[in-house]
């Protein structure tokens, strides 16, 4: 299995790769995504690096007029609103992401349960990633 | 859940001071925090001497950011003439200087000191919205802030799951809001001393004043509902569901409760005290209810031998309209999911059985960040003392009441119990 650091810095370069990935701790088994390097359930010392499927359920959202700076370069504004939340993923554990394929301007429309599956996006020159859900 | 702890020796509220809350482009924070300390000085029934203060404890949350200046320490400590004493700095986020109430209470329990000062400062409105919201979202979890997550969208988002799993809406968290601006006008602190439908009635007047259509808004949910006049932040969040950007000062003088009558008849005995922290949205466990409220709110329960029935009136961290409705569920007020239901018949009214923010709350008083946490307990400390003028809680035998700070998504809560004796 790959050898990265499990840190936010290896998380991130694997979304940048399009893989969602976890970590799953060698001793008790459980697994944890965002990954932690520590298990806090057991303090075992084995984690290692697991895939996720990237499918399951937007449990909360938001539509998001008042934006910080790094989304306004992007383009979003108090006209042009983005969606973020929150996915209850299948294999367990929950990821906060951008949730796009949804009509940020009518938020009484995007419903919490929808079943959702995970993308990326690539922004910019940099190709910036960020993880995001949309419609499964 | 928490252990059952206790203090070693008791420890007295015997003074306490807040500045007036706002935006003041023409005051700092030393003058703000100058305005405090002299009220608290001023408080103290048999009169105190600034000198006989052992030590400093300053909540402050990112005046680095904010006017870009660090520890708030000993630059308050000079202010109030009590350097070389020590200055500590505390900070939690918007819980900050519930922090520094909590580390004087320690440092009294202990033994090492006998009379600690304890406050909290912010000056916030220096800076742009913009500005502050991005000074505000360093307090968030990191990946909540990488999924663009400001913090009026945490509080949107945890409102949406709260919503499909009570079947709450929109309506219940406008009683909140409206519940919230009746007692405001109340407070001569409050940064918007108004009433929802004194803002409503002003812009009809101003209307026909201008000679334009008149507003046809039949109630203040009409007023709400309307756009122009309440817009989305971050859905179901509206301008109305948030705290102002403020700035302001508060303090208190605690003392070992074996000396609190030299200084006063009437002392505010520290009941309980609770702290937590959370673990943010991706990983807390559920996401209608803050677990770090309930840890802070067992431990205080725990401490004081007291029961949430028994806490008569509080002041709860509505930094947004729903964190009040989460609030008090997790402090068990309310069981889960009958928060608003409780709302909306008016059993947190300041006329109601369980009176919940009789200052105004962050919404309309004002929340100067790291103010907040003391500011609470100053309304606390007035109340119990009956000294709130209007707006004093109509209970008979008015005995405890407590206040909840929480800091950034619910990364830092508390529950400080005062009682009178």
């Amino acid at each position: 299995m790959d050898q990265r650091p499990i840190n936010d810095i290896s998380f991130e370069k694997f979304l940048s790769e399009d893989v969602l990935m976890g970590s799953v701790c060698g001793s008790c088994g459980a697994r944890f995504v965002p990954p932690r390097s520590l298990c806090p359930t057991c303090y075992g010392s084995e984690m290692k690096w697991v895939e996720m499927k990237g499918t399951g359920k937007l449990a909360a959202f938001t539509c998001i007029t008042i934006a910080p700076p790094f989304m306004i370069a992007q383009g979003y504004n108090r006209k042009n609103p983005y969606c973020s939340g929150v996915v209850e993923l299948d294999e367990g554990g929950r990821v906060d992401a951008r949730i796009i394929g949804v009509d940020a301007t009518r938020p009484e429309e995007i419903k919490v349960g929808m079943p959702v599956r995970v993308t990326f996006i690539h922004w910019g020159e940099e190709k910036e990633t960020f993880l995001a859900f949309e419609p499964a | 859940m928490s252990k059952r702890r206790g203090l070693n020796r008791g420890v007295a509220v015997i003074g306490a001071g807040m500045s007036k809350f706002g935006m003041f482009k023409e005051r700092d924070s030393k003058d703000l925090f100058a305005e405090a300390f002299r009220e608290a000085v001023g408080s103290v029934d048999k009169g105190l001497d600034p000198k006989d203060i052992d030590a400093l404890y300053l909540g402050n949350f990112s005046n680095d950011f904010f006017v870009h200046q660090a520890h708030w320490g000993p630059i308050v400590s000079d202010l109030i003439g009590m350097a070389p004493r020590a200055a500590t700095r505390t900070e939690g986020a918007c819980a900050s200087s519930a922090l520094a109430f909590r580390e004087g209470v320690f440092a009294i329990a202990s033994g090492f000191y006998d009379m600690v000062l304890v406050g909290g400062v912010e000056e916030m409105s220096k800076r742009s919205t913009e500005q502050v919201a991005e000074g505000l979202a360093l307090a968030t979890v990191p990946y909540e802030g990488r999924a663009g997550f400001t913090f009026p969208g945490v509080f949107g988002a945890v409102a949406t799951a709260y919503f499909a799993r009570y079947g709450a809406g929109r309506e219940h968290l406008m009683d909140i809001t409206i519940k919230s601006h009746e007692n405001a006008p109340l407070n001569p602190k409050a940064q918007f001393p108004f009433t929802i439908r004194d803002m409503m009635n002003a812009k009809i007047e101003n209307a026909g004043k201008k000679g334009k259509p008149l507003p046809g808004w039949e109630d203040e949910k009409a007023f709400l509902r309307d756009p122009l006049v309440n817009p989305m932040v971050a859905w179901p969040m509206h301008l109305f569901d948030c705290c102002p950007i403020s700035d302001g000062a508060s303090c208190m003088v605690l003392v070992a409760e074996e000396m609190a009558k030299r200084f006063t008849d009437d002392p505010v005995y520290v009941a309980g005290i609770g702290q937590g922290s959370g673990k943010g949205l991706h990983a807390c466990e559920e996401l209608t209810s803050f677990e770090a409220t309930r840890y802070a709110a067992a431990e205080a329960y725990g401490m004081s031998g007291l029961t949430p029935d028994d806490i008569q009136f509080a002041e709860v961290h509505d930094c947004f309209s729903i964190a009040e409705l989460f609030h008090i569920e997790d402090l068990g007020f309310f069981r889960p999911g009958e928060g608003y239901k409780a709302v909306a018949e008016g059993q947190t009214r300041l006329n109601g059985p369980r009176p919940i923010n009789t200052s105004g709350g962050l919404k309309s008083k004002g929340h100067p960040v790291g103010a907040t946490g003391v500011a609470q307990l100053y309304e606390v400390w007035t109340q119990l003392r009956g000294k709130s003028g209007k707006r004093q809680v109509p209970i008979k035998d008015l005995r405890v009441g407590a206040a909840h700070n929480l800091g950034g998504t619910g990364g830092t809560c508390t529950l400080t119990i005062l009682e009178r004796r």
